[in-house]
């Protein structure tokens, strides 16, 4: 399964971004590989509009399992993620990536 | 002559000083008051009129053919506000975050983007005596105002005549529906309050029109409050200072019945007669 985290570092100890479209990394993790790699976002933040669409579209190219966020995306991105099949879990906000990880394993996101 | 009544800071007073000048002015001539802060228009709330004219306004927004696609990406990559995305072999469009610059359009090599017509607000035209009122509220959910300030202001320039006083009540910041809203008027307002946040955001609003290369004056209003950085400002940056409007419970009290305050306020009537004086010395000005 491949799981991607919003982050706002590169690594398993970065801090999960609870925000979606203006997340400054993806962290992606490979767990039939055990590869850990890392998408930087953070020229969105140029963008006055439209941060969630493209953000989404991103993620889609990412090809993830499952994301995990904190707030959850916003409605533009959830009109895009919705047809897809990622499957969204939030919550993580407080979390590093790691920790996000093991939350998740537990089955304590949703 | 067109004025545009804008301000850095929101709720300083544009919409009482559009309102006030349009109707006291047009005792003695012709004036088209238009609200293009058309995300929350309130100009209707203080002048009454008869409703002459309606109109749905549209704006022209790419619809996708999948028959016609073959999903080479062209249209996601020329879209500078990601209103249109590609999935796979799927293309969204967000009409509510589309420009209408119709570059999606225009580039699609099958021609799988043709714009269509979607509905964006309404325009009303009232009419009271010599006052003419326009006013362009735009949709819930509709994110884009330059649009509808754009249609609004040429539906002023194919209706109205040049020789009538066009006032615009403009959204406040300093950002694009402010660009549209004054960028081709003779000369602005800025409103503001005799605060720290008024003239933080006065400067902001100074740069700007600078920026534009605007002729511009200021207006104070609630003179009295706050301090007298924003007065010393004007004098150090030879800004005209057009007048100051008094901070005084009773204009407080006639706004929030959605009445008009110079018809009962005299010290009030005086600031706009101090703005009107100013006023007519550009349209000498102008005229020579």
């Amino acid at each position: 399964m491949k799981i991607a985290f919003t982050t706002k570092g590169k690594e398993w100890d970065s801090m999960i971004d609870p925000r979606f479209g203006r997340t400054e990394f993806f962290l992606v993790y490979d767990e039939e590989k055990d590869e850990l790699m890392f998408y930087d976002n953070r020229e969105v933040a140029n963008d006055a509009h439209g941060a969630g669409p493209k953000t989404a579209q991103k993620l889609f190219e990412l090809k993830p399992d499952v994301l995990i966020t904190g707030n959850g995306p916003g409605g533009n991105a959830a009109t895009v993620l919705e047809k897809t099949n990622i499957k969204i879990l939030t919550g993580a906000s407080e979390m590093t990536a790691k920790e996000a990880y093991e939350a998740f394993k537990n089955g304590k996101l949703n | 002559m067109k004025i545009a009544i804008a301000s850095g800071k929101g709720g300083t007073g544009k919409t009482t000083l559009s309102t006030n000048l349009a109707s006291y002015l047009s005792e003695k001539e012709t004036v088209v008051l238009t609200d293009v802060d058309v995300e929350e228009p309130n100009s209707g709330l203080f002048i009454k009129g008869e409703l002459v004219y309606e109109e749905d306004k549209f704006k022209m927004v790419p619809q996708w053919v999948e028959d016609k696609c073959t999903f080479c990406g062209i249209c996601q990559k020329v879209c500078n506000f990601h209103a249109v995305i590609q999935l796979g072999k799927m293309i969204m469009v967000f009409p509510q975050l589309c420009h209408g610059c119709y570059a999606c359009s225009e580039l699609c090599p099958e021609s799988a983007l043709p714009m269509i017509p979607k509905k964006m607000g309404i325009l009303r035209y009232y009419k009271n005596h010599q006052l003419h009122f326009t006013e362009s509220r735009l949709d819930i959910g509709e994110e884009q105002a330059v649009p509808l300030i754009r249609q609004t202001k040429d539906y002023i320039n194919n209706t109205f005549s040049e020789d009538a006083i066009r006032i615009y009540d403009s959204p406040p910041g300093t950002s694009c529906p402010v660009i549209e809203a004054t960028k081709d008027t003779d000369f602005i307002i800025l409103v503001t309050e005799p605060t720290p946040f008024g003239l933080h955001d006065l400067q902001l609003a100074v740069e700007t029109m600078k920026e534009l290369k605007k002729q511009f004056g200021v207006v104070i209003n609630r003179d009295g409050i706050g301090n007298s950085n924003v007065t010393d400002y004007c004098k150090a940056e030879n800004i005209p200072l057009l007048a100051k409007i008094p901070n005084d419970r009773r204009i407080a009290e006639l706004y929030s019945q959605g009445k008009l305050i110079y018809k009962d306020i005299p010290e009030f009537r005086q600031e706009l007669d101090k703005i009107i004086a100013y006023i007519k010395t550009l349209k000498i000005n102008r005229q020579a």
